[in-house]
């Protein structure tokens, strides 16, 4: 079950990034990933919304959407349950955490609805929902919730090194139709075919399939 | 059967939702002082972050919070510290603060050292011998200051970044951008003089590299009245909390390097 769960976890951040395999956030991605700090608040608060919404939206899965057969209202439900559990995390942040909503406050907002939140609690189901009749509810509850901190680290990972590449990507001397926003697109492209080597390296290290 | 059952769903989850967020705004709600929110709509909302805050909110928060000052909005300036002193009941008086290049090093006044065809960025040819002008201590004129200015106040005017005064707001972003450091934030007002000049190299050798360097000779030191101004490191600097601005200075510098460089027509 660890070696699964292990094997989860870094195929997340590896194999099956968020960002630079999937495509999913590239927003936030390409728009806070300028500076170190900002890009380290705004994937600490991804992880933190990943985590939450996985927690509440796979049990709202199993019991209520698939016992009255109603799978395809998953994204509309998805979306409602995610816009409410952020706005409350930040109002209760704002009450009894205040360090942290000092951290995270200002990110909060901005990824109430992005879209790499929505696919992970949406995808989670897609690749654990059917682990609840194999292996029993709390199994694969930890499965998914594995997953959802793997897809943030993932995230962060992805967000960290290219606030790096940027670094460097801003004082080079590109050609004038290029400059800005169309090298860091080209930067991203690079950034994210050096992460397909990855493929499969996670099967044959922990000698799983998943 | 089944569309009831989807409606009735989306309805319900809908529902607890808002009754939570209603429950959770009223029963976890946090009072902020309503102060912040008048200063915040005092400032000029440009969120430069020249009062060292992330923004003008933040700097709002800082005045009403932890008692900071009022007088940091740069590019309000003293209408915007008057209103927040109003809201605080604290009178302040504020000088607009200005940037001012000590720097005149433009192409006829200091030739270049090499042809510098690199990257078109002051922090990059900065690097290389400290620029591609003879002074080292020079403006290096590739705009890095320029690129910094939100409010079209600062361009490169021959080789040499020249400040608009009338579009400055003494934000300080120029300044922190600038590898040479030769943008300095004046808050002591049109009244003081400014020595245009940064170079710190002994007087013969300054006199060699610009034909407007400061070359230590003393003049000013000797001949201030009220001890305002010293030359240290080889390169005279104004006490401003000593200065009168008498002008006596401004007179006495055979370079003519020392002026009012805010004053209007001076």
């Amino acid at each position: 079950m660890i070696v699964k769960l292990a094997a989860i976890f870094f195929s997340m951040i590896l194999v099956n990034n968020y960002v630079l395999v999937k495509f999913y956030g590239i927003c936030p991605f390409l728009g806070v990933s300028k500076k170190l700090d900002s890009s380290l608040g705004m994937s600490a608060a991804v992880i933190f919304v990943m985590f939450m919404s996985t927690a509440v939206t796979f049990p709202i899965q199993i019991f209520v959407l698939d016992p009255a057969d109603l799978g395809y209202l998953q994204t509309i439900v998805f979306i409602l349950v995610i816009a409410v559990l952020v706005q409350f995390i930040e109002i209760f942040l704002k009450k009894y955490m205040v360090s942290l909503y000092n951290a995270l406050g200002v990110y909060l907002p901005l990824i109430t609805t992005n879209c790499c939140v929505l696919a992970v609690t949406i995808l989670v189901v897609d690749d654990y929902g059917a682990d609840v009749q194999t292996l029993g509810f709390a199994a694969a509850y930890i499965e998914s919730l594995v997953c959802a901190i793997g897809s943030g680290v993932g995230f962060m990972l992805a967000m960290c090194m290219f606030s790096g590449v940027r670094k460097r990507v801003e004082v080079c001397d590109a050609p004038g139709p290029f400059k800005g926003l169309p090298i860091t697109l080209v930067a991203a492209a690079i950034t994210s075919l050096s992460f397909m080597g990855f493929g499969g390296i996670v099967e044959s290290l922990f000698n799983v399939t998943l | 059967m089944s569309i009831v059952l989807a409606v009735v769903l989306c309805t319900v989850v809908g529902a607890l939702g808002a009754v939570i967020l209603v429950a959770a705004s009223k029963f976890m709600a946090v009072e902020e002082d309503p102060r912040i929110e008048q200063i915040t709509g005092c400032l000029a909302g440009a969120n430069c972050g020249g009062c060292g805050y992330a923004g003008c909110a933040d700097y709002a928060k800082a005045i009403v919070m932890d008692g900071v000052a009022c007088d940091k909005c740069a590019p309000g300036g003293a209408k915007s510290a008057a209103a927040i002193g109003k809201i605080m009941g604290t009178e302040v008086s504020a000088v607009a603060k200005k940037a001012v290049v000590q720097c005149q090093g433009n192409k006829d006044n200091c030739k270049p050292s090499y042809e510098y065809k690199g990257i078109q960025s002051c922090a990059a040819a900065a690097a290389l011998y400290g620029g591609p002008k003879d002074c080292s201590f020079a403006c290096a004129g590739f705009g890095d200051c320029v690129k910094a200015c939100k409010f079209d106040a600062i361009h490169i005017v021959n080789g040499v970044a020249v400040v608009d005064q009338d579009k400055c707001t003494g934000c300080g972003a120029c300044a922190a951008v600038c590898p040479k450091h030769v943008i300095m934030i004046q808050s002591a007002g049109p009244d003081k003089p400014v020595v245009m000049c940064s170079n710190c190299d002994r007087g013969p050798v300054a006199m060699k590299e610009c034909a407007t360097a400061c070359i230590a000779c003393g003049m000013c030191q000797r001949n201030c009245p009220s001890d305002a101004i010293h030359v240290t490191d080889n390169l005279a600097r104004i006490d401003y909390d000593k200065c009168t601005g008498c002008g006596t200075c401004v007179a006495k510098c055979p370079k003519k390097i020392i002026t009012y460089p805010l004053k209007k027509n001076a």
